[in-house]
């Protein structure tokens, strides 16, 4: 077993205008050690799910069913007392906009410290010094004066270190990072990756990371899963979806994407349409109001939600087209255009 | 495509343009400091071009745009559009002149008024300026909603029945009613989903084609600056330091600044990661109250020496159209084969 | 940090001279442009029996002839000095402060408004104390169990304290406790908190109840509003996602939050109520300042207006500063700026 395994994981939640499924039937595994990369647009609902394993969302209005199998033991069926003493000391979190994400008035070091004596019955002082021990780790520069500091007098970049601080202060196993650099300028992002990537090593923990940006995605993912309308539509080894992707909706990501590796394009390639609302999921397979090949399943993408199956590998692809149909199209029309020209 | 016209004068023309922004203390809110948002920089943009200007977040690359556009009045330096000098222009002088400048902005939530029809919205501009249109300005706004991909027949819906994409495309209708000459986007994709983005890109690129338009477009994005770009400016704190035409700057990169920056994009492919050695900058921007002396980069730059932090380096032209404030510029060096390299992608 | 001090201080004394201005300005120059001459005034003092030559001379050595500016300036100068008074008679001596005598009973204005204090900081305190536990109290519960049952009614309760004016909720629980059932003092006990304070509380509960149900209604639907939009902030999700317990990312995180526009409003409110709670006062016939304004107002006694309305806007002014100067103690981020 795994150590994180999710299986048919769904989250709904019932509101005025209808059942939104945020997720709808979510099954991946992440071993120690290794990198997950969750990609998908907003309303995809990438971000609900990282809330949903943490158990966020209970208690709510939320209708979660399915499985979260962390280090051999199930959550979703556990008590919210007990999935709560978990938060933050085996599974910690790391957010998008490290501003809005911790508390104005409490100082950065308190917010750490309060963090970490949850989980550790220690003194106010032990705690602090731990405080000042994990900003110095995560690269801030003289922790000991910066720990009595408010978040508003950090730079964006040490404050987004500082969240990374307080998540991996009491040594989380599983570490989830939603959109963690969408919000910093590049050459910080860049410095944020770097240490994300070296703290893993350093902790040896299991990494999610969500965005919308498969430039991060490659940058330090292992696997890759592909979201869609709430469901997994790719999921498999980073170099499988990189260089032998199978979906449309992944194809169109790709070729909406300028990129700094290659010859500028003439034209960029963009999906059709717009990403679909989560409260009216078109029926049938979710994409293909936008696909380009919907019309070759015979009716099937308008009825019939296709199911997500094996191609190679551990590569996994939820589309109605044949394996050898959807090989074709990528290597003789898909690749050639992005990769020439 | 058109091309650029870059034997004629310039459609904008910018010179030593300067924007401080006051910052007052004590009782008696005297001014103790200032703010130097933009310090001193000059651009020319040519007609049919469009110009990208790129840099981190408060580098002053959005007051650039708010002082061309005369949004904002410049403390001191020079913006002359089409000729005319509009730096200190009065409001009801630049009038007639906004026909021809315009501004597309990043959050297509905020910039449309909710309780105002499409309709409205971009037909505005022909009622504010008392434009009269051939077959009345309800013709002339559909003309427009088509040219932008938007369903003529949505003109009297409200902008919150539109997706951000599509609001973003309204945005841009307004922008075109009066048939600008100059448009200035500031960060007009950033707020829209990768694959919404790619085709507001495409959307901005069509209509340079078929209206003959010049754009600065100012965003963060190395990247969508490059796909649309011809020329490239890269800021840092106030100061352009280095522009170049796009092949040329992204393909040898002088200032050791937007080296910085083209390394530290992540490249969507696992191998790169690899083999690609970063270059990792220290610390983040200082802020531009108080910026570094001299050479503003030298205090993350790895080839700063004695001279960078005392005198600092001028804007100046290492090769053709490239220019660079740097005092040891990297791929100075023009080798045959670097050039080929260059006019060859 | 201290600049923002002084500037809090020189704004609100600015404030001060501009209401002393003003109230000044109507009470004693207004009557004048009216038609109520010196010596109308003057005859207040000396009483109807008095020869319009001895009028005229009171009226003259009060001052009452004077420039505004000038009656103005010895009015303020009288506040930090003490004044002397010459009603031909004698020379009557008023120490500082002074805001003259009053023309009904002929005493100095500030023993009596002294004497009343009192009255009106109990019954501002202890009513502040109730409605701030009480209407937060229920402004989290309510928010926290949005839509329920216990949010209906006590949103609905709020919306009747708010609405029904406290002569009428004065009345009806005067009739309903004193007279009916017998539980509570009728109107108009007081006894001082030195005297005997188990009966000072006693005497007031009534009283306190009233005034705090109406701004206790205020408070619940604030704080309630305050806590539903804090409980959506990032910074909530991210406590929770420590693993902190519900209760204490409720009160350390979300209410913290919450309250701090609620102290801004506490702040004028309770500033307000300490310069007369007229009003409950009122209904209650207790000795406080509101009743001391009624009673002036009606009485047209100049000098105890001008006393008790310079007062009450000392308290005022005084309460929005400290409430400032906190304000930078709560949030960080109002220090830098």
């Amino acid at each position: 077993m795994s150590f994180l395994e999710v299986k048919d994981l769904k989250i709904h939640f019932p509101t005025d205008d209808g059942l939104v499924k945020s997720v709808d039937g979510l099954t991946f595994d992440l071993e120690r050690g290794k990198t997950l990369g969750i990609v998908g647009e907003s309303g995809s609902g990438k971000s609900v799910t990282s809330l949903g394993i943490l158990g966020l969302h209970k208690g709510g209005r939320a209708r979660i069913s399915g499985e979260i199998w962390l280090d051999g033991e199930e959550l979703n069926g556990a008590s919210a007392e007990h999935v709560r003493g978990l938060r933050g000391k085996k599974m910690a979190m790391i957010f998008q906009d490290p501003l809005s994400s911790m508390h104005p008035y409490y100082t950065v070091g308190h917010q750490i410290i309060e963090a970490y004596r949850i989980h550790n019955d220690v003194s106010k002082q032990v705690a602090r010094k731990h405080a000042i021990d994990m900003l110095g780790r995560v690269g801030i520069p003289e922790p000991a004066r910066r720990v009595d500091s408010y978040p508003h007098e950090f730079s964006g970049g040490m404050r987004q270190r500082a969240m990374i601080a307080m998540a991996l202060s009491c040594d989380p196993e599983l570490l989830i990072a939603d959109e963690p650099t969408t919000a910093l300028d590049v050459t910080v992002q860049a410095q944020i990756l770097d240490l994300m990537v070296d703290l893993q090593r350093e902790f040896n923990s299991a990494l999610i990371i969500i965005t919308h940006d498969l430039g991060v995605v490659a940058e330090l993912s292992d696997d890759i899963l592909v979201m869609y309308g709430g469901k997994c539509i790719e999921y498999g080894p980073a170099d499988s979806i990189f260089y032998r992707p199978e979906h449309p909706y992944t194809w169109g990501l790709l070729g909406s994407m300028p990129r700094l590796d290659r010859e500028p394009t003439e034209r960029l390639l963009p999906i059709k349409g717009s990403p679909p609302s989560l409260i009216n999921v078109p029926p049938g397979c979710a994409f293909h109001p936008r696909c380009p090949y919907a019309e070759r399943t015979q009716g099937k993408a308008e009825t019939e939600v296709p199911a997500l199956t094996e191609t190679e590998g551990g590569h996994l692809v939820r589309c109605h087209m044949s394996r050898d149909e959807r090989r074709g199209l990528w290597e003789n029309e898909i690749k050639p255009v992005l990769e020439t020209q | 495509m058109t091309e650029p016209n870059y034997a004629s004068e310039p459609l904008l023309s910018v010179q030593d343009m300067e924007k401080h922004f006051p910052v007052t203390k004590g009782l008696l809110k005297r001014q103790v400091g200032a703010v130097k948002a933009v310090d001193g920089i000059s651009f020319d943009v040519f007609k049919g071009e469009t110009l990208g200007l790129v840099g981190e977040s408060g580098c002053g690359k959005s007051t650039t745009g708010r002082l061309v556009t005369r949004l904002l009045e410049p403390t001191a330096g020079k913006v002359v559009f089409e000729g005319q000098d509009i730096t200190h222009m009065s409001q009801g002088r630049l009038r007639p002149l906004r026909r021809d400048m315009q501004m597309i902005f990043q959050d297509p939530y905020s910039s449309l008024n909710p309780r105002h029809t499409v309709g409205a919205i971009v037909g505005a501009p022909f009622r504010i300026q008392g434009v009269q249109t051939e077959n009345g300005i309800k013709k002339a706004v559909q003309d427009i909603l088509s040219l932008v991909g938007l369903n003529p027949e949505h003109y009297n819906r409200y902008p919150h029945e539109f997706s951000g994409g599509q609001r973003q495309r309204i945005g841009i209708a307004r922008t075109l009613a009066l048939k600008p000459k100059l448009i200035i986007a500031d960060e007009p994709v950033s707020a829209l989903d990768v694959s919404i983005q790619a085709q507001v890109v495409n959307l901005l690129e069509d209509l340079q084609n078929e209206l003959d338009l010049t754009y600065v477009v100012i965003a963060h994005d190395l990247s969508v600056v490059r796909h649309i770009s011809d020329r490239v400016a890269v800021m840092y704190l106030g100061k352009i330091v280095e522009i170049a035409d796009r092949k040329r700057l992204y393909s040898s990169p002088m200032h050791p600044y937007t080296n910085a920056l083209l390394s530290a994009v992540p490249v969507p492919d696992p191998k790169a990661r690899k083999g690609r050695e970063r270059i990792r900058l220290a610390g983040d921007v200082p802020s531009p109250l108080n910026p570094p002396p001299a050479c503003r980069f030298h205090t993350r730059c790895w080839k700063a020496q004695e001279i960078c932090k005392t005198v600092e380096p001028p804007l100046g032209e290492v090769a053709s159209g490239h220019r660079v404030a740097c005092h040891f510029p990297e791929n100075a060096v023009e080798t045959p084969a670097a050039t080929a390299a260059a006019e060859q992608s | 940090m201290l600049t923002y001090i002084i500037r809090r201080l020189i704004g609100a004394l600015a404030m001060l001279i501009v209401v002393s201005m003003v109230t000044f300005g109507i009470f004693f120059v207004v009557p004048q442009w009216a038609g109520a001459t010196p010596e109308a005034l003057a005859s207040r003092y000396v009483g109807r029996a008095a020869t319009p030559e001895t009028v005229h001379l009171v009226a003259e050595r009060l001052g009452f002839y004077d420039p505004v500016v000038v009656q103005y300036g010895r009015f303020v100068k009288g506040i930090f000095t003490g004044a002397q008074y010459d009603y031909g008679a004698g020379v009557e001596q008023c120490p500082a402060p002074c805001f003259g005598y009053s023309f009904i009973s002929g005493q100095p204005v500030w023993p009596d408004l002294v004497d009343r204090m009192p009255v009106t900081f109990s019954l501002a305190i202890g009513a502040a104390i109730l409605w701030v536990l009480g209407g937060v109290a229920i402004g989290v519960l309510s928010a926290l169990r949005r839509g329920s049952f216990f949010d209906r009614l006590s949103m609905g309760t709020a919306l009747a304290g708010v609405s029904l004016p406290i002569f009428f909720t004065g009345m009806v629980s005067l009739v309903i406790f004193s007279y009916g059932l017998g539980w509570t003092p009728p109107g108009g006990a007081y006894t001082p908190l030195a005297e005997n304070p188990a009966l000072w509380a006693y005497d007031l509960l009534l009283p306190w109840i009233t005034l705090a149900f109406l701004f206790a209604a205020t408070y619940a639907r604030l704080t309630r509003a305050g806590m539903l939009e804090t409980m959506g902030e990032d910074y909530i999700r991210t406590a929770r996602a420590k693993g902190l317990k519900e209760r204490e990312v409720i009160v350390k995180h979300g209410l913290r939050a919450a309250l701090t526009p609620i102290l801004t409003l506490f702040g004028i409110d309770f500033g307000l109520l300490i310069g007369g709670a007229v009003l409950t006062e009122t209904t209650y016939t207790l000795p406080g300042l509101g009743q001391y304004a009624i009673l002036a107002i009606r009485n047209q006694d100049l000098p105890q207006v001008m006393g008790v309305v310079l007062v009450a806007a000392l308290f005022v002014v005084v309460a929005s500063l400290v409430v400032d100067l906190l304000y930078a103690v709560v949030d960080p981020r109002v220090r830098l700026s």
